[in-house]
């Protein structure tokens, strides 16, 4: 399957756009410049960027603590990124949220949540709203691998299949639960198959395979937008770096980190573009990138911290 | 069963004595005719009309869409009443009791509570978790807990504990129109309790205590169902002398401290009724709170009645032990007043 060019391109920016806004977060948490936990989404950018490029604007996008790719995928500012980061008051979150907690409401990207598989039921209700009034709007909720133990995963599923809620769950499936590999918390590597249980649809992807990313997606959004039918979509990815900044990702080896890496996405596709004669906008593309993230990281470095006498606002409406 | 003729409806033209559970349904039936974006979700309140009744007909009147009996699972449908509440729908959750809840109790403390600060006010969390808390008779251990300290300890939450049907039914429509996530504490002993209920709309406002009964030497504060032993407590304190006042909080988050305050400033003296373990419960609290904003005006440390520190037995010989009694009020009252 071939992509447009022009799909093919936004795809290639939108996956490279996260991977440098990471790359130099990292450096900035090196510099202790960002604080907290810093988890990075550096590998998965291809599920992020291929599920959310076949949704609608309206769609909802709920998401765990490792939530930078799908807010930057959903269009997320650079800016307000790298501010939220540096705990700055014009952050996505003025500074309140964190790394785990990126927010943009306006493009109903409903955040990053922190406690694995809490979004899970709370994803399922957005869905069920838009339902309720009568929307033809769906909502996607991103867990990880670490998460289909946990009851939350369970009750929102469950319900989601019973009361037909319009909702795509997807499991971004990295390996690992924090250092814990999949074969110790789970005693199969197909994870799609719980859906059977409840019962709803299943799909399992190549995480890194995009163009496979987007057809399963636009099904599984057909499926719950048409006939309010939820869907598990399981995607194999990587993370390439450890769990977070504070792991250096020890308890796997080299060369199962290069046998993904040799399969990048954005490598992929950059040297798809270079096949179908788009060099030269390839490296456009990257130079304007490498401009919005240091425009972003320069933004956030001379933004203020939010006023102290600020620090209860938003407790309360 | 009290008669709860505790609130002046003098100046309403038309009053009806209901009980407590109509009342509540009178108030969610009120509001969700009102406002279409307001459903009700939770354990047999369907079909069943509510495991207390307490929304008997209101799945007749406004069918399965916005009258959802839930499977047991709390942690699922309270998270997708935040969710629904977060894409501009106004749910009630039902937890049949407050025992309940400690099941979703992260979606409530992490996700509903704090939704609004995580992002900056871009989140909005209006939504009502209502149902039953505290002891009923011999229920056992499991199902009598007093949980509303735990919810009361959380930024973010509204706290609704009131007692009578009056403001039952006037707190929980406020509490539906606030935007804030608010727990909300009914009692299952008291659900069958009569009241006056004006048959005109009216609310009453949350954060705003209520002075039940009037007196000169002691404030008795309290909340929720033990309202109704306090003022025996005060009835029995009378034949002895003692006069007190009887301030029912109504809200414990936010506390209405001006009323709190006047009526000690008034008295000097305190004791706070509570169906709480002392350690760490919100009386203790409250008794720092005083001590530290008015303790010129207290001439005695201010008394707490809690419950005992140990599970709830079942045997109804052991249940009244461990729960707050007219006579363990009226002690702990004759030991600061001496």
């Amino acid at each position: 399957m071939e992509l447009e060019h022009e799909v093919l391109t936004d795809l290639f920016a939108k996956m490279l756009r996260i991977r440098r806004f990471e790359e130099e977060a990292a450096r900035l948490y090196t510099e202790k410049k960002i604080g907290g936990f810093l988890h990075l989404y550096i590998g998965q950018e291809a599920v992020a960027v291929g599920t959310i490029s076949v949704l609608k604007d309206t769609d909802y996008i709920m998401t765990g603590y490792r939530c930078h790719g799908h807010y930057l995928a959903r269009g997320g500012s650079a800016r307000a990124g790298m501010a939220e980061l540096m705990g700055k008051e014009t952050g996505c979150a003025k500074g309140r949220g964190g790394s785990m907690h990126f927010f943009d409401v306006e493009r109903r990207f409903m955040g990053g949540w922190g406690i694995v598989g809490g979004q899970v039921p709370v994803a399922a209700g957005l869905a069920f709203a838009e339902k309720y009034k009568g929307e033809d709007n769906i909502a996607v909720c991103y867990i990880g691998d670490g998460a289909i133990n946990i009851g939350a995963f369970h009750e929102g599923l469950a319900l989601s299949a019973l009361w037909g809620i319009p909702a795509v769950f997807i499991i971004e499936n990295n390996q690992y639960a924090m250092g814990t590999p999949l074969e110790r918390t789970a005693p199969t590597d197909d994870l799609s198959i719980r859906a059977l249980a409840y019962p709803m649809a299943r799909e399992t992807v190549d995480g890194h395979d995009i163009y496979a990313v987007r057809a399963t997606m636009h099904a599984a959004a057909k499926r719950a937008r048409e006939q309010n039918l939820p869907t598990l979509i399981e995607a194999k990815t990587y993370r390439y770096r450890g769990h977070s900044m504070a792991d250096p990702g020890k308890y796997r080896t080299a060369a199962d980190v290069d046998e993904w890496k040799s399969r990048d996405p954005i490598k992929v596709l950059g040297e798809t573009m270079d096949a179908q004669g788009m060099k030269e906008l390839r490296l456009r593309i990257e130079n304007e990138i490498e401009e919005e993230i240091q425009d972003a990281v320069r933004f956030a470095e001379e933004s203020p911290f939010p006023a102290p006498e600020t620090a209860m606002d938003y407790t309360y409406a | 069963m009290p008669n709860a003729m505790l609130n002046d409806t003098s100046a309403q033209s038309a009053v009806r004595e209901i009980q407590i559970r109509d009342a509540l349904k009178e108030a969610m039936t009120e509001e969700m005719v009102r406002d279409e974006r307001v459903f009700l979700v939770g354990e047999e309140v369907g079909h069943y009309n509510g495991a207390y009744k307490c929304s008997k007909g209101m799945l007749e009147q406004f069918g399965s869409k916005r009258v959802i009996d839930a499977p047991i699972a709390e942690t699922g449908f309270a998270g997708i009443g935040i969710g629904a509440a977060m894409a501009g729908l106004r749910p009630i959750v039902e937890f049949m009791t407050f025992n309940f809840s400690l099941v979703a109790i992260d979606q409530i403390l992490n996700t509903a509570a704090k939704s609004r600060l995580m992002s900056a006010g871009q989140l909005e969390c209006p939504i009502v978790f209502r149902g039953a808390g505290g002891a009923a008779f011999q229920l056992g251990a499991q199902h009598a807990n007093s949980f509303e300290h735990f919810y009361a300890y959380t930024p973010g939450l509204i706290v609704v504990a009131p007692a009578t049907p009056y403001d039952m039914k006037g707190l929980l429509k406020s509490s539906i129109r606030n935007d804030n996530p608010v727990c909300f504490f009914e009692s299952e002993l008291t659900y069958g309790l009569r009241g006056p209920v004006p048959t005109e709309e009216y609310l009453v406002p949350i954060g705003k205590a209520d002075i039940k009964r009037e007196g000169t030497d002691v404030t008795l504060v309290t909340w929720s169902k033990n309202l109704f032993i306090t003022l025996d407590a005060a009835a029995q304190l009378e034949k002895e002398g003692i006069s007190a006042e009887v301030v029912d909080l109504r809200t414990l988050r936010p506390l209405d401290t001006d009323t709190l305050f006047n009526s000690v400033a008034k008295t000097h003296r305190c004791v706070v009724v509570q169906e709480q373990h002392e350690i760490a419960s919100y009386g203790a609290f409250l008794g720092h709170l005083i001590t530290r904003e008015i303790f010129d005006e207290l001439d005695a440390p201010v008394g707490l009645v809690s419950t005992l520190e140990a599970p709830m037995p079942y045997s109804k010989a052991l249940e009244v032990v461990l729960l707050p009694s007219i006579e363990r009020i009226c002690q702990e009252v004759r030991a600061i007043c001496g």
